[in-house]
């Protein structure tokens, strides 16, 4: 198998990212939240990236910023995942009044943009980390779940599952062995872009104060935290930007190379 | 009747079933969830006592239905209520702010609409050669970004280094137009280039579908030229996808506007509904949120109809 | 002598492809072909997919569909060379010379724009008529190809008119700016049996009328044997053979040739019914849900052991329904099917699994009817372990036996759907059908995506494995000839009722009811001549115009 340049960058650079959230603790020069230096130093030997407004380590605050968004991104997708395509699968082969119900609802989640949705929800619950990722995960499953039922849809008038079905095959089998493996490449390649939406969405909220809490780090709070310092021409609030833009190109020259291998695969002959 | 017009008919009864039930569903939501506006604004500090007086005060006692007619009601006829952190009038304020909204709104959609099909016209003229490159990697840059991010990066370029334009969007109804415009230039920039983004690529998917069709081959195998082909042929088949992606984006530009409003202190909608949601003012979030909402779901009502006006079996049946 | 108006020599496609793990690489497609078109004359191309028949049709028009590149050889139209000419010279070739009929006018004509408009448009813009002057020239071109309503027919949109009509219309487009080539591009393979033929010989009448040439690309050597002075035989870009068309039906040459113009003479010995059929069909009638009428009415048909039903009709006649009804797919509203001495239940979901076993179906489509992720022999082993509970090497064993059932051999096990070609993924359905070792196999319309050749591969197949196996047969067709080749009894379906049945000798003899006259009437036969003796003697006329 040959991975194209795009798609080995978009690896390698993904690969980085995870292995910094991942071991984090380890490779962070200083503590999280440990003042190691005056306020907005510029970027030195010591401090790579120089410090935050009260001192802290700002290179230490993006790897640690780092592993809250991305961990908070990564099972918020999972959950919106595995709610979204097991519901859209289901809707799709047992059709009838299941599906109907579960499609009438997503219209109604999906007629109102999720940020809102969002914004009206934690103005009434308690923010915590648990609350964030259950709260994406669920409004974004509504995306899946169109995402799911449709590929499933696509699938299932297929005349291969037709003959599944006319063999006797039971709704497990036909869900597991001719529906999933065939509709996993474009859900893959859909995680991928799902998963950008998630690290975007939680830097919002985090920005907007209504995300991750302080002292914990994380991308968008490290911007909100830092933003005063643009007016005196201090550029820590903009570290997060390339970070987050570097991840999400990387992610999506992953995703397209895996979308680009699957419409392939389903021409003809070769 | 015309099938046609039953179509749309049957689209806008459907648009306002929509309307409804997602003032229903945002109502209900802050129904469901453990706590209520009264435990919302007291937060940790909350008595027994006080709690139950506050909930008598607002009313949380009487049944959720009878509150979500109630509320509702108030919508349509203009009286909102009044907000819990300041106890001003919500219609009131509400009534000053979206216009401000809808003026950085309308600029922004005045400048990225045009720009994004000239744009998205020159990826497909010179599809996979440099310009198509370059306008579709510059724009994938765009989507990657958070729109305060971007924001940021342009008070830092253009605002802070280069001073060409303010960094906050400090407006006031009596300032004259040319000042107006001066002081929101920076986010009227990044909603454009956040947008157009979006709109971009999806106008160039929307061209390059139709200019793959059959009947442009027929038309080159006429021998008309490049141009005509696109003007006879392309050009009426685009419009409706076109205009739909128009409208999906304006839809989306609603929500950039929350952001934006926040980072340029810019006195409209969206910084409303954020101040609200930090402040827990359940009744402001509430009020705020329909009306976004409500705008979301006419835009995309209007591209459905759109799209149904515009096709050719739908409008001229057997 | 009069110079050629057409003169290809040494024409050389190419084609750049993408494979997904390879780098993109050029292949060639056409390797260097050589004919001349005389004016006023019509040559017909024809050859099996993949011969490089359209390609070269659109090569006289100086076009590549796609990624096609026209990479040497000389293109001589009306005495200059269109590969060496610049843009606007080939502009002002294409549409006014030379125009292009293609096989499905549905996507061709602009969805947007009145049937009229696009007619006259190539004639105005070449300047070749004025508007009124070509308005004029398209009504009576309507009216030329036997157009209903040729004064007013313009004024409609292309949705507005049926599947024949519209290619009618097409034909009207590239005759309206009097070219002196049109290039036709299978123009009736995608319309109904007897639509086809009013096409045809409203395309053959218009052609004589206005003495243009034309290139007339087919697969069907019956077609073109109607339409075409002569005939050029290619296969994989390459011309097999080139003659009249007096001397290719009735004396080919080549043993390609050959094979072509005796296809479908397969040799079938009638069975006579049993005492006991197999499958009896009682009173069956059905409506798809949410409708309001029936699209199958009161059908009533037998089918005997180790024997062929064919069900014949067009499309829309309710023949794909009735295997619907008969797997359960769609129970029926009202009547019975009786199979192998019991009920059938009218719902899939309560049948037994004999049942199911017992009856197996292949499909038009292999493509479609296998999962692209499986390998031929998951495909075929599956019913092995699901019915039989096969395991391990003795399931491998049997999966290679009915590989070499169905004559691909050894190293097809571990091969994805992918990876064969047409008529070795339907053989692989064929496996797939037996492996449940069934007493009926249900064929929808399985040899009408296949070329010629192959398709006389499967049926030749089918009737060997009959014998091996005797397992009956419930084939649906909309194609005579292949009915003639395999029936044993032969149930005629219109518009959803059996309009005629029993066993195929009975249903081919006279005397015929209409529509079994019309449909009989319409199969092309290699036989020149034989589009004039049809129309002449038709009593019905067919519902597609």
């Amino acid at each position: 198998m040959r991975i194209p340049l795009s798609a080995m960058i978009g690896l390698t650079l993904t690969g980085l990212y995870f292995f910094a959230a991942i071991f984090a603790s380890w490779i962070a020069p200083y503590g999280m939240a440990e003042a190691v230096g005056d306020v907005w130093e510029p970027s030195s030997a010591a401090h790579w990236l120089g410090t935050d407004q009260i001192g802290r380590d700002l290179l230490t605050r993006m790897i640690y910023g780092g592993q809250t968004t991305i961990f908070i991104a990564t099972a918020a997708t999972i959950l919106s995942f595995s709610t979204g395509s097991i519901l859209g699968f289901i809707a799709a082969v047992s059709g009838g009044w299941l599906d109907q119900v579960l499609s009438r609802f997503v219209d109604l989640m999906m007629s109102i943009p999720s940020l809102i949705l969002a914004l009206v929800i934690l103005s009434a619950i308690d923010v915590t980390v648990l609350t964030l990722i259950v709260l994406m995960g669920l409004l974004d499953s509504t995306r899946v779940f169109r995402l799911a039922r449709a590929v499933a849809v696509d699938i299932s008038v297929m005349e291969y599952v037709e003959a599944a079905r006319l063999r006797g095959e039971k709704i497990f089998w036909i869900i597991f062995r001719e529906i999933l493996p065939n509709a996993l490449s474009p859900l893959v390649a859909e995680m991928g872009l799902r998963f950008i939406f998630m690290v975007l969405f939680i830097s919002t909220l985090s920005f907007l104060g209504i995300g991750v809490q302080p002292p914990l780090a994380d991308w968008g709070g490290i911007v909100k935290e830092n933003k005063d310092g643009i007016n005196f021409g201090i550029g820590a609030a903009l570290y997060p930007a390339v970070a987050i833009c570097t991840l999400a190109i990387s992610v999506n020259l992953v995703a397209d190379w895996v979308l680009n291998r699957t419409t392939s695969l389903k021409g003809g002959r070769g | 009747m015309h099938p046609i017009l039953k179509l749309v008919a049957q689209r806008l009864t459907l648009g306002i079933i929509l309307l409804f039930a997602a003032s229903a569903l945002i109502f209900g939501l802050t129904e469901i969830l453990p706590g209520d506006a009264a435990q919302a604004q007291l937060g940790q500090a909350a008595t027994p006592e006080s709690l139950a007086n506050l909930r008598e005060e607002m009313g949380l006692n009487r049944p959720a239905l009878t509150r979500y007619t109630e509320w509702i009601g108030g919508m349509m006829t203009g009286d909102m209520g009044n907000a819990l952190s300041n106890k001003l009038s919500i219609s009131e304020q509400i009534g000053k702010r979206l216009g401000a909204t809808i003026f950085l709104a309308s600029w922004a959609a005045l400048i990225s609409v045009p720009l994004a099909i000239l744009l998205g016209l020159i990826a497909v003229r010179y599809q996979n050669r440099w310009p198509d490159k370059v306008i579709s990697g510059s724009t994938l840059t765009f989507i990657s970004l958070p729109e305060f991010m971007l924001a940021y990066i342009l008070i830092f370029v253009i605002g802070v280094k280069l001073q060409w334009a303010p960094s906050f969007a400090n407006v006031s109804p009596d300032m004259p137009l040319l000042d107006k415009l001066h002081a929101i230039s920076l986010p009227v920039t990044v909603l454009t280039l956040v947008v157009l983004a979006h709109m971009m690529r999806m106008t160039r998917a929307a061209i390059l579908n139709v200019m793959q069709s059959a009947y442009i081959e027929t038309a080159e195998l006429k021998g008309l030229t490049t141009f005509e082909v696109i003007r006879k042929h392309a050009f009426p088949n685009a419009i409706a996808p076109i205009v739909n992606v128009v409208m999906l984006n304006l839809a989306y530009l609603v929500v950039g506007v929350v952001v934006v409003e926040a980072v340029f202190a810019y006195p409209g909608m969206g910084q409303y509904l954020v101040d609200a949601v930090v402040k827990r003012d359940v009744p402001v979030v509430l009020t705020s949120g329909v009306i976004f909402a409500a705008v979301y779901i006419v835009l995309n009502m209007i591209a459905d109809v759109v799209s149904i006006l515009s096709n050719p079996r739908l409008r001229h049946p057997k | 002598m009069t110079e050629p108006l057409l003169k290809v020599r040494g024409l050389k496609i190419g084609a750049t492809i993408y494979p997904p793990d390879a780098k993109p690489h050029d292949i060639e497609i056409v390797h260097g072909v050589d004919f001349d078109v005389m004016p006023g004359k019509v040559l017909g191309l024809i050859g099996e997919s993949g011969a490089g028949k359209s390609t070269i049709g659109l090569a006289a028009m100086a076009y590549g569909r796609g990624g096609v590149k026209l990479t040497g050889g000389e293109v001589w139209v009306n005495g200059r060379d269109v590969l060496q000419s610049g843009r606007g010279d080939i502009r002002k070739l294409r549409g006014a010379e030379v125009t292009y009929v293609s096989q499905s006018a549905a996507a061709s004509f602009n969805p947007a724009k009145k049937i009229m408009e696009q007619v006259t448009e190539a004639a105005i813009q070449q300047g070749k008529f004025s508007k009124s002057d070509a308005e004029a020239r398209a009504v009576e071109l309507f009216r030329k190809l036997d157009l209903p309503d040729p004064e007013n027919i313009g004024s409609r949109f292309p949705h507005q008119v049926s599947g024949g009509q519209l290619q009618r219309c097409m034909t009207a487009l590239a005759l309206c700016p009097q070219p002196d080539l049109v290039v036709f591009d299978e123009p009736t393979t995608a319309l109904d049996v007897t639509t086809q033929i009013d096409v045809l010989k409203a395309i053959k009448e218009a052609i004589a009328d206005t003495g243009v040439a034309a290139l007339y690309i087919t697969h069907d050597l019956a077609v073109v044997a109607q339409v075409s002075d002569h005939i050029m035989v290619l296969r994989q870009g390459e011309m097999v053979e080139y003659g009249d068309v007096d001397q290719i039906i009735n004396a080919p040459r080549e043993e390609y040739t050959q094979a072509l113009v005796s296809v479908r003479s397969i040799d079938h010995e009638e069975k006579t019914p049993t005492d006991q059929p197999l499958l009896t069909v009682e009173n069956v009638t059905a409506r798809y849900k949410g409708t309001n009428f029936d699209v199958l009415k009161n059908i009533n048909v037998d089918l005997h052991p180790g024997q062929t039903l064919a069900v014949v009709g067009e499309s829309g006649s309710g023949k794909s329904t009735l295997a619907r009804v008969i797997t359960g797919l769609l129970p029926q509203s009202q009547g019975r099917i009786h199979f192998d001495g019991r009920d059938l239940s009218a719902d899939l979901a309560s049948r037994k699994l004999e049942d199911l076993r017992e009856l197996q179906m292949i499909y038009q489509m292999a493509d479609t009817a296998m999962n692209p992720r499986q390998t031929v022999g998951t495909i075929i082993g599956r019913p092995l372990e699901f019915y039989f509970g096969l395991k391990g090497a003795e399931k491998q064993k049997r999966i290679q036996e009915l590989l070499d059932e169905i004559e691909l051999g050894d190293g097809f096990q571990d091969r994805y759907p992918a990876e064969l070609s047409g008529g070795q993924k339907q053989r692989v359905c064929i496996a797939r059908a037996l492996a449940a070792k069934p007493k009926l196999i249900i064929c929808d319309e399985v040899t009408s995506a296949l070329d010629p050749l192959v398709a006389d591969g499967i049926l030749k197949l089918l009737l060997k494995l009959q014998k091996i196996e005797d397992v009956s047969y419930l084939f649906i067709t909309h194609d005579l000839a292949t009915v003639k080749a395999i029936a044993d009894s032969i149930a005629v379906m219109y518009q959803g009722e059996v309009v005629r049945y029993g066993s195929k000798s009975d249903v081919l003899a006279p005397p015929f009811d209409d529509y079994t006259d019309l449909l009989l009437s319409s199969v092309p036969e290699m036989e020149l001549g034989w589009l004039e003796k049809v129309i002449a003697g038709r009593k019905m006329v067919s519902a597609g115009n």
